[in-house]
């Protein structure tokens, strides 16, 4: 009971401070509020700016863990088995471990009719799940699924850049373009890839759409001009990497070596690619919180200063020293926290509405990251921080002066 | 047996290339239950400062100082603090109102260091207190709208709040008009009686020094008896 009233009425007579002094604690917590807030409002546009860059890589190198299988070639370069054959162990070797995210990407050159001479189109093979694992945006229309493949019209996305070529058609009236190779077909277009220009124009095809568009009595494609790609979590990839390239290898046979490798941005040892956002964020809320926590601490002590003979007065009356410092050091860590909790909500209010996200959504941003619940446990464990550093140093001149000098002051 | 005792108290205080000001010199004084003293002299007598070491705000250059029958200097800083708070009452020349607060929360402050049972009824004890001195009315006033006389009072009640054994008094009329001075003093002297409390004044006013029951004069840091009967040694 003791304890709990002293600390209530260490409570109580911060309050009465608050109240009598409260313009001043006032426009101390507005200082450590701004800082507050800049501090998570900066953590949290650096974790926007990370999601831009990894979302970048990820378009390149696909989403973190992607295996990269090969087909496997003799000493002398000889394909050791035929694409089809390949296919169904991938496929079979990727169900067995539940691997849901997999595509083979090809490259082709398709010739599209009435499309400049100069238009360097790069066609694309893939796999529906290839849009998700690399983070594929669409500017319209929609991506492949898998009845795409039993279409009689093959459906082909294609960039802004060719889809500027063709006139810019609106995918409401099912545009379509004509294939002069590897087969003369039409095809319609069912999407816009986001990017691109007239100098580079690419297309994207269902791997087995544009294999069954080319001449029959062919041979066989070999398997060694496809890649095939599996979106694996992260923390198994290890393991599967070896698990794959064994059970591969097996049903290979003939003593094949089937590679398995990691290909994405974080299987790359090496310098973080994050690490500069990282350095320039940081040290950016760092100098915010410097400002910010010296703004307090000077608003402190004059404030103790001013109080001086008021400390004084309680101490006549029997505060001890204990008590004062307490009540000082508490009156400090309280503003502060009242500060972070206000800097911190209205950083989540400016992040979080509707209005930015949408605005990030339209620069290219797939994953806006939700508010990094790190930063408000950051800035807030800081806001209590600061309030207590810069509260030691008024409180220790508050219990330093002598109470005799005190109330003369 | 006495509340408060010193014994051959000195207090000094070192001046910068020069010799240590000595502003008291061997100070003996006995301070009973319920008994009115006040000691006057001049400004500059160490008067003040007296009252600080009896109010164990100061502490003495040497000499000895005994709570009841307690050696002060046995006692923590902390300990020192708690027994002012619980049995000494201050009232200072300038009343030293914390600016802010209502008369009530005022003489509700000394509550805030006292025990539970007192902490928790502090704004009943405070206002029972203002009734005492006359300002039940005043409870809710801050001291900018209380006149003088009215501050003192209010000063009176938060010295008293926490019936303290010992009330010291630093020239409690010295900042207001004659009148209102006796006025005030007859107030202290009664509510102190009725207390039982001891009474220390300082004051260099003889009128106010001659409602004691005993009377010390202080010169040149040393402490004289004013007249026969004091309890000076």
């Amino acid at each position: 009971m003791r304890a709990f009233t002293a600390a209530y009425s260490t409570l109580v007579e911060a309050w009465s401070e608050f109240r009598v002094y409260r313009a001043r604690v006032l426009m101390s917590i507005v200082g450590v509020a701004v800082a507050i807030m800049a501090l998570t409002a900066i953590a949290a546009i650096s974790a926007v700016a990370q999601q831009g860059v990894v979302e970048g890589l990820e378009r390149g190198q696909g989403r973190p863990a992607m295996l990269n299988i090969s087909a496997p070639y003799s000493q002398d370069g000889r394909p050791l088995t035929t694409e089809g054959a390949f296919t169904e162990a991938v496929r079979d070797g990727l169900a067995r471990y539940e691997v849901r995210y997999w595509s083979r990407q090809g490259y082709a050159q398709p010739v599209i009719q009435g499309l400049p001479a100069d238009a360097n189109l790069g066609g694309q093979l893939v796999d529906p799940d290839y849009a998700v694992m690399f983070r594929t945006r669409l500017a319209s229309g929609s991506w492949f699924t898998e009845h795409d493949a039993d279409r009689l019209v093959p459906a082909v996305v294609v960039n802004e850049g060719l889809w500027r070529l063709l006139g810019s058609p609106d995918l409401r009236t099912h545009p379509m373009l004509h294939l002069t190779s590897p087969a003369s077909v039409d095809a319609v277009i069912i999407g816009v890839a986001a990017g691109g220009d007239e100098h580079f124009a690419q297309l994207w095809m269902l791997f087995d759409a544009y294999r069954a568009l080319e001449p029959p009595g062919e041979p066989s494609p070999d398997a060694g001009s496809t890649q095939y790609l599996a979106w694996v979590p992260p923390a198994v990839s290890a393991e599967l990497t070896e698990r794959l390239a064994a059970d591969l290898s097996r049903v290979v046979g003939d003593g094949a070596q089937v590679q398995v490798n990691r290909q994405d941005y974080q299987s790359v040892s090496g310098p973080d690619p994050l690490l500069f956002l990282k350095i320039v964020g940081g040290a950016a809320a760092g100098l915010i919180l410097l400002l910010g926590a010296l703004g307090l601490l000077n608003i402190s002590m004059v404030t103790v200063r001013s109080r001086i003979r008021e400390i004084g007065i309680r101490r006549s009356f029997g505060a001890t020293a204990g008590r004062v410092f307490a009540g000082v050091m508490m009156e400090s860590v309280v503003a502060t926290t009242v500060a972070g909790v206000a800097g911190v909500m209205v950083a989540i209010l400016a992040l979080e509405n509707p209005l930015v996200i949408g605005f990030l959504h339209r620069q290219g941003l797939q994953d806006v990251p939700a508010f990094p619940l790190s930063a408000a446990g950051f800035g807030m464990l800081v806001a209590v921080g600061v309030g207590a550093l810069a509260g030691l140093l008024p409180a220790i001149v508050a219990v330093r002066v002598r109470p005799i000098d005190a109330i003369r002051y | 047996m006495p509340i408060l005792a010193l014994e051959g108290v000195t207090r000094a205080v070192p001046i910068p290339d020069a010799e240590p000001l000595h502003i008291l010199r061997g100070v003996d004084l006995v301070v009973d239950a319920g008994e009115h003293v006040s000691i006057v002299g001049r400004s500059g007598s160490g008067k003040s400062t007296l009252l600080n070491i009896l109010g164990l705000l100061d502490e003495p250059t040497s000499g000895t100082i005994l709570f009841d029958d307690v050696p002060v200097r046995r006692m923590s800083a902390a300990d020192r603090d708690r027994r002012r708070g619980r049995e000494v009452g201050f009232i200072f020349q300038q009343f030293n109102l914390l600016p802010g607060r209502t008369a009530a929360e005022n003489v509700a402050t000394p509550l805030l260091y006292a025990e539970p049972k007192r902490f928790w009824r502090r704004r009943r004890l405070a206002l029972e207190m203002l009734d005492r001195v006359g300002l039940a009315d005043r409870a809710d006033w801050l001291p900018s709208r209380l006149s003088g006389g009215e501050q003192q009072r209010v000063a009176i009640a938060r010295a008293l709040v926490r019936e303290p054994r010992v009330i010291l008094a630093d020239e409690p009329t010295g900042a207001l008009d004659v009148d209102t001075g006796q006025a005030v003093m007859r107030l202290l002297d009664g509510v102190a009686r009725d207390s039982r409390a001891a009474l220390v004044t300082i004051t260099h006013d003889p009128a106010i020094a001659a409602l004691a029951d005993h009377r010390h004069r202080l010169d040149g840091g040393v402490l004289h008896p004013d007249r026969a009967g004091v309890v000076a040694r």
